[in-house]
């Protein structure tokens, strides 16, 4: 009953154990006294109703005990929420950022992924925010979830108790995508963490460069491969002839780079004809946008 | 003596109905209406569980969202808040205390008119503008404000609902104040009117909220002004305080006059007078004034501060309390009692079970600990259907039961209405208990599609609503039979002792020929 796979899972699962127990014996007692005045003052056993009209003591046992049981209940989950809120000093902060339909995870030395990695038994804090609506960031496996609003910073921490790859969900509705906005919290051995943490990795430049997309999120709406999703697809898009749509007016363009590169900083600016007006202004540095530009006119 | 049916007034046609200030021809208009859109609103239900079991079979996602917000509209703006209040507390309010009609008729006409008109705009932003809109009955911005489907129309819709259910309440704390019989004092009252006395104060005072909310995401649609975009300096943490300061006292709306027909129903068939009237009376007004300083456990995970979290966890856990203590007190009238169980008893029961499930499930996720984790999950959907579904409505199907001979003269038989509410009840468990452990194990809501883990439990619940349709076209069918062919009722077919069962089946248009005196209190059996 009690999961051991972070330290805020085991603490939310105690606690619910507790309040559901306590609740649970109440609804058995409730239940059964119904059932049991149903059988045994039917009118054919007894046919003539006894006019009580209340009893004052019964009606303050009644009062005290709830009271007594809720105030417990409140405590229990008082007490451990502080817990649950309050990351220890050497915890790693992570900054997560939710947007229509992806989570980017940026950390302290710069480093983006669109998975989440953490070492194992290291507190691990999260700071998030969202580039466009409410987003909920939820590790059901980890028992926690807040929220990711646009203009705040909010956060969560937890320490991740065994090496796995769980589910990470939204949880605030946040439109067509909503249910397919998840990721995956890696729990990894701390010398492979340390590893992936510090290298940039074997890969080759291309493969850099769709490193960089899947970090930013923008292959949560774009393919590489030329199936069609929530956006156009990347592939051959240098030179592609597209209808779009500028303040409301349509004309045709030919992609080029000076298109792509206010497309990243201004979403908005042009819309592609048929395509909704939802992608966010997600933050790039001048050589993140040079190899996001390099890599779209190698994608043929 | 002419029922009021058979006796309409100045006018004939459609006009003697919607031109009535006739307390009891409104509410069987209101009836009428609230059955319609729960009936669509079930069906949209349906369908939504129907999706679960194949996403994409029947819809896609963005036409599921559509589903989902529409069902949710309809049934908490359509059917669940003007509810019980509207129908039977617009038909019984004035024959409990004992007056001719409500205190301002003209200003009732005025409220279902109002009603009408909310649910025309409600229903015709479906077809126009961008469509139906895909923003979830809670209108959340900035998710609100960006989206391209006509959420201004609907808003307005609900807006102008608002004003019906401001009038209502206006209406009812006036009539209760002014137009009680002689004799008939505050502790003679039936409870049921006590519940709608607490109710009417949270329609009053808590209704003006979501009108302005509503009124500023138009604004911000249409002018671009920033109350809650964070890009223009507004804040999207203000628009969710602002909508529960209103949707949750609105819970209370829906369930207190619930409470009331349960307080109504237990006595008349336990043959017993109820335990602790004062108790019962006062623990309505309790939960009518802790329940507006609660509203913040619908953002234990919104970001804002832990300390808010915890003081509203503390005054969440406190409104249990009177909850708790009714439903000790039907508990203490079935004791000793001489008790028949007859249909509208057996859904009046069933409410005490499934509120109190609901309950219950409440307090799990007000632990300010425990919320972390079942927050906006499938625990929530199977919680505050276990309440208001489980609650209102199996509360308002007693109702339905127990006044139908008084309000359509006629009887219905009793076996089929047993079987529905059998089939019904066990539907009701099957679709939602499955959802309270697939939010444990964390689905969350609004998921059009889901990973294949959830599916077995996914599957259990769309069986359950199969089960629970099945049960509601039993016992509709068992009442439309009723109302076209059904065996005269006679005027108090159940041995009630409030004031309505002493007046003929359907009441006259004056509801009592003389003004009652009254001499005693609402519930003696002897």
């Amino acid at each position: 009953m009690i999961s051991d796979i972070s330290n805020t899972a085991a603490k939310v699962d105690l606690a619910f154990l507790y309040i559901t127990g306590m609740s649970v014996v109440l609804l058995v007692l409730i239940t059964s006294f119904m059932v049991y005045s149903l059988v045994r003052y039917n009118v054919k056993r007894h046919p003539r109703a006894e006019q009580i009209e209340g009893n004052v003591a019964t009606e303050i046992i009644l009062t005290v005990i709830p009271v007594i049981l809720v105030l417990v209940m409140f405590y229990i989950g008082w007490t451990n929420f502080s817990y649950l809120r309050n990351a220890p000093k050497d915890a790693i902060p992570v900054t997560v950022r939710g947007m229509m339909w992806s989570w980017h995870f940026e950390y302290k030395n710069g480093k983006q992924n669109d998975v989440l990695n953490v070492p194992v038994g290291k507190p691990v804090e999260l700071i998030l925010t969202s580039a466009d609506v409410i987003h909920s960031f939820y590790i059901p496996a980890f028992r926690i979830k807040e929220d990711a609003v646009p203009g705040m910073k909010t956060h969560l921490w937890f320490k991740a108790g065994e090496i796995g790859s769980y589910d990470v969900f939204c949880t605030e509705y946040c439109g067509t995508g909503h249910s397919h906005m998840v990721s995956k919290v890696v729990v990894m051995a701390q010398d492979a963490f340390d590893k992936w943490y510090a290298g940039a990795g074997a890969a080759g430049k291309e493969n850099k460069g769709l490193q960089l997309l899947q970090a930013k999120g923008c292959l949560g709406c774009h393919t590489a491969d030329g199936a069609g999703k929530i956006g156009p697809t990347f592939k051959g898009i240098f030179g592609r002839k597209t209808v779009i749509l500028t303040n409301g007016k349509e004309r045709e363009i030919v992609v080029d780079e000076d298109y792509i590169r206010r497309s990243v900083l201004q979403p908005a600016a042009d819309i592609v004809k048929g395509y909704p007006n939802i992608m966010p202004v997600i933050p790039v540095t001048k050589d993140e946008l040079d190899t996001i530009v390099a890599t779209l006119e190698e994608l043929k | 003596m002419n029922t009021f049916y058979a006796d309409p007034g100045p006018r004939r046609g459609l006009a003697a109905w919607m031109m009535s200030t006739d307390h009891k021809r409104i509410g069987i208009m209101y009836l009428a209406a609230l059955l319609l859109f729960f009936s669509i609103g079930a069906l949209l239900g349906v369908l939504i569980r129907l999706n679960l079991i194949s996403p994409g079979t029947f819809v896609q996602a963005h036409n599921y969202n559509r589903l989902f917000t529409i069902h949710g509209i309809i049934m908490i703006f359509l059917f669940i808040i003007p509810g019980i209040p509207a129908s039977f507390g617009n038909f019984f309010l004035p024959l409990h205390i004992g007056a001719r009609d409500v205190a301002f008729p003209r200003i009732n006409r005025l409220s279902w008119w109002l009603y009408l008109a909310g649910a025309v705009v409600v229903l015709e932003s479906l077809f126009f503008g961008g469509g139906p809109l895909d923003t979830g009955w809670t209108f959340y911005a900035p998710y609100s404000i960006q989206t391209r489907t006509n959420v201004s129309m609907a808003v307005f819709g609900v807006f102008i609902l608002g004003f019906s259910s401001i009038l209502t309440g206006l209406n009812f704390i006036t009539t209760i104040h002014r137009l009680r019989a002689p004799g008939m004092t505050w502790h003679r009252m039936p409870l049921f009117a006590w519940t709608l006395y607490a109710t009417g104060w949270v329609q009053l005072l808590a209704t003006p909220t979501i009108a302005i909310t509503l009124l500023l995401v138009i604004l911000e649609r249409f002018f671009g002004l920033g109350f809650f975009d964070p890009s223009k300096g507004g804040d999207p943490l203000l628009f969710e305080h602002l909508f529960w300061i209103y949707s949750h006292p609105a819970v209370y709306i829906m369930v207190l006059p619930a409470m009331g027909i349960i307080s109504e129903v237990v006595p008349v068939f336990a043959r017993k007078v109820i335990f602790g009237y004062r108790v019962v009376a006062y623990s309505a007004l309790a939960i009518a004034s802790v329940g507006y300083l609660v509203w913040g456990h619908h953002m234990f995970t919104s970001g804002m501060s832990d300390t808010a979290r915890v003081v509203f966890s503390f005054f969440t856990f406190l409104v249990a309390v009177p909850s708790g203590m009714k439903v000790f007190n039907w508990l203490g009238t079935l004791y000793k009692g001489s008790i028949r169980l007859d249909a509208p008893l057996l859904f009046a029961l069933s409410f005490i079970f499934l509120f109190s499930v609901g309950g219950l499930t409440g307090l799990i996720q007000s632990a300010v600990a425990t919320n972390l984790h079942l927050h906006s999950t499938y625990w929530i959907v199977a919680h505050f259907h276990y309440v208001m579904f489980g609650g209102m409505g199996f509360s308002f199907l007693a109702a339905l039961h127990y006044w139908f001979p008084k309000m359509f003269g006629r009887m219905y038989r009793e076996r089929p209405a047993k079987i529905g509410w059998l089939v019904f009840f066990l539907g009701f468990n099957i679709l939602y208990f499955s959802m309270f452990i697939l939010g444990y194990n964390g689905m969350p809501r609004r998921y059009y599609d889901y990973p294949p883990q959830y599916f077995t439990g996914q599957l259990v619940s769309t069986i359950g609503s199969w089960v629970l349709a099945a049960g509601l076209i039993i016992i509709f069918r068992n009442l439309i039979v009723a109302f076209y062919r059904g065996p005269k009722a006679p005027d108090n077919p159940w041995g009630g002792s409030t004031l309505e069962w002493q007046v003929p089946s359907p009441p006259p248009r004056e509801n009592f020929e003389e003004i009652p005196v009254i001499t005693r209190g609402p519930y003696l059996f002897e």
